[in-house]
């Protein structure tokens, strides 16, 4: 199978769906000339011209509300919000907006939108350009929540929100755009509240998404020099969650560490550590244990940097714990 | 355009409808038997009706917390409104939304926000999606003078200036932002100048004559026809009620009150355009009358003859499945 970079199967799966669709188009700060600031969206202005590929002005609450509007009216934006950390400016139109207005209607409208934004730290960028804010979304009712960690399932994924008719945020790991992987050149999709098992294992169920799911994979491969095999979970979407397969993982191994880069507190492994001790309470062998980002704003210092997150490290020792 | 007297009398009927829409309300209000926030909009009738005369039946509104009138002035039926100020299944969003979350999409009013502002963003987005598509419709989004002092009031704004959608953003300027008045909450005196650092025709109207409103308003909407963009009006007006239920009123004084509603106030004015220029006879404007009120009274016992939502039914509406 031929391989991509994250980026370009982001790219691809823009492309694609605004060849299908032209109701599909693609709005934000910096996405047409200059490609996007990730570059993920490179290529696509030379295709679709100006129209359908649309630079804004730094206006992210506007961005939000008049993709609203125009998904209201039967379009399909793809907006996209320059870091996730800027999902501040343009809260009250995703949450106030966005995610209640099918339900605040009475179910009398749809808005079928795709918000993209890039989060997380390893550039050395501090507080208000590398935060993970996922758990803000996961408490407001009306908004779905993907993270992909692999470009397979970036494309998979973001092809399925395209076409859905929910308001949807789509967050992408600013470490994942440089990675590679396989992705195929015929035509997929994957579905939304779908986990993913990458990696079987008999001894611990490890729970991640975005990002963390490399670094986990990397705490597999440690744990299995110690004789442990470590199930890795990708929940590749935290909304719709799929307690499927978390659940029938869980009756296998009976031991789970749930990792997010996230700061710890009230974050979405706090909300799958609950419902597992709803669920399968009876099935585990040990406290699920958690490994997050800490509870403070992202420093920029690389040492700092580095000891705000989760590290391969980090995760494997956690489930060598559990092992005891 | 020559007036046919129908319309001008459907003008007067619509502005009797939200009086008395409003007047009803705010008496099942001090009955309880509707709860929870409804703004009334009795005294700015002129602005809504005025303004959805300039339309047509493709264009679409967006609307506010105060939006009784917006929604009636686009076609709005009195039933399922009162329904949806009771709560009741019936209602334009099955009871999910009451007074401030209105919507008749596909009567081309986009809703009701209650977060101030909120729906600028909508109604520009709302002309984006218009413009991309090569429609000649026109969107026409209804907005307070506190709005006006909102951040997205200037994104929005600049965002359609700068890519000419068809848009007409009506300010409906009642003086007070809840207490507070226009002059101690915006810098400048009139808002409707600010259209020029958007790159858009704007101006002040009387928004106690509904002729007047809908002449600016038509001025406007060919305009975003013609590809040429959007404009902002200001329709100066005065909201009898307070700002909600609870509001005593200390901000202003009696006499305004009563000046206003004696001197200015929409209805009143139009009657006497009618009779003075022999539209319609008293008679007549009797005839329309007595059908409101009958209206505002079948609407108001198919409100409370409906049922509740069942239980059973919280989650529904919440995602597309």
């Amino acid at each position: 199978m031929p391989e991509q970079f994250f980026w370009e199967a982001v790219r691809d799966a823009l492309a694609e769906e605004m060849r299908r669709d032209p109701a599909v188009f693609v709005m934000g700060e910096d996405v047409a000339i200059y490609g996007g600031a990730y570059g993920a969206t490179r290529g696509l202005y030379e295709e679709f011209g100006d129209e359908r590929v649309r630079d804004t002005p730094i206006s992210e609450n506007t961005i939000a509300g008049a993709a609203a509007g125009a998904a209201m009216m039967g379009m399909r934006p793809v907006a996209e919000i320059m870091y996730a950390d800027f999902l501040t400016l343009a809260m009250d139109q995703l949450v106030n907006t966005a995610a209640k207005n099918r339900y605040m209607f009475g179910g009398r409208t749809t808005v079928p939108m795709v918000l993209r934004t890039e989060g997380g730290t390893g550039r050395g960028i501090a507080a208000q350009h590398s935060q993970s804010t996922e758990a803000w979304f996961n408490h407001a009712p009306g908004i779905l929540l993907v993270m992909p960690a692999t470009p397979y399932d970036a494309k998979g994924l973001l092809k399925t929100c395209i076409r859905d008719d929910n308001p949807i945020l789509f967050i992408e790991h600013k470490m994942l755009y440089g990675t590679k992987g396989e992705v195929p050149d015929e035509e997929y999709t994957i579905p939304l509240g779908v986990a993913d098992v990458k990696r079987a294992g008999d001894d611990v169920t490890i729970i991640a998404y975005s990002k963390v799911v490399l670094d986990t994979l990397e705490a597999a491969e440690m744990l299995a020099e110690e004789g442990i095999t470590a199930e890795v979970i990708d929940l590749r979407t935290i909304k719709p969650l799929d307690m499927h397969t978390i659940v029938k993982s869980v009756r296998k191994t009976g031991r789970v560490v749930c990792v997010s880069e996230a700061c710890r507190t009230n974050g979405v492994p706090s909300e799958i550590i609950a419902r597992i001790q709803e669920e399968a309470f009876d099935w585990l062998d040990a406290p699920v244990a958690r490994v997050c980002g800490e509870d403070v704003p992202i420093p920029m210092s690389p040492p700092l940097e580095a000891a705000a997150v989760p590290s391969p490290e980090r995760i494997a020792a956690a489930a060598m714990r559990l092992m005891e | 355009m020559a007036d046919d007297k129908a319309a001008l009398l459907g003008y007067l009927r619509q502005m009797l409808e939200i009086r008395g829409f409003e007047d009803k309300v705010y008496e099942l209000l001090s009955r309880n038997v509707i709860i929870g926030a409804s703004h009334l909009s009795a005294g700015q009738e002129a602005v809504p009706v005025g303004a959805c005369a300039a339309l047509g039946p493709d264009d679409v509104i967006t609307s506010t917390h105060r939006g009784h009138g917006h929604c009636i002035a686009k076609g709005g039926r009195l039933p399922e409104m009162m329904a949806e100020l009771c709560g009741k299944s019936t209602g334009y969003s099955r009871g999910r939304g009451g007074s401030m979350h209105i919507a008749d999409v596909a009567g081309g009013n986009l809703g009701a926000t209650g977060i101030v502002g909120g729906n600028i963003p909508v109604a520009t987005g709302a002309g984006l999606a218009i413009k991309m598509r090569g429609e000649q419709r026109v969107v026409l989004c209804f907005f307070g003078d506190g709005a006006c002092n909102n951040g997205v009031f200037h994104e929005s704004l600049n965002m359609a200036g700068l890519w000419t959608l068809p848009v007409v953003y009506i300010i409906e300027n009642n003086l007070y932002g809840m207490s507070v008045s226009t002059k101690r909450a915006c810098a400048i005196e009139s808002m409707a100048d600010r259209a020029t650092s958007y790159n858009m025709p704007g101006g002040v109207v009387d928004g106690q004559r509904v002729l007047v409103v809908r002449e600016a308003v038509r001025t406007a909407v060919a305009h975003a026809r013609a590809g040429k963009g959007p404009t902002l009006i200001e329709a100066r007006t005065y909201r009898y009620y307070g700002h909600s239920r609870s509001d005593p009123r200390k901000y202003r004084t009696r006499e305004e009150e009563d000046h206003y509603r004696t001197e200015r106030d929409p209805i009143t004015l139009f009657k006497r355009h009618l009779l003075d220029e022999k539209i319609a006879s008293a008679g007549e404007i009797e005839a329309v009358e007595k059908a409101v009120a009958d209206a505002i009274e079948e609407a108001t016992k198919f409100a409370l003859d409906s049922p509740y939502p069942d239980e059973s039914e919280l989650y529904d509406f919440l995602y597309v499945e």
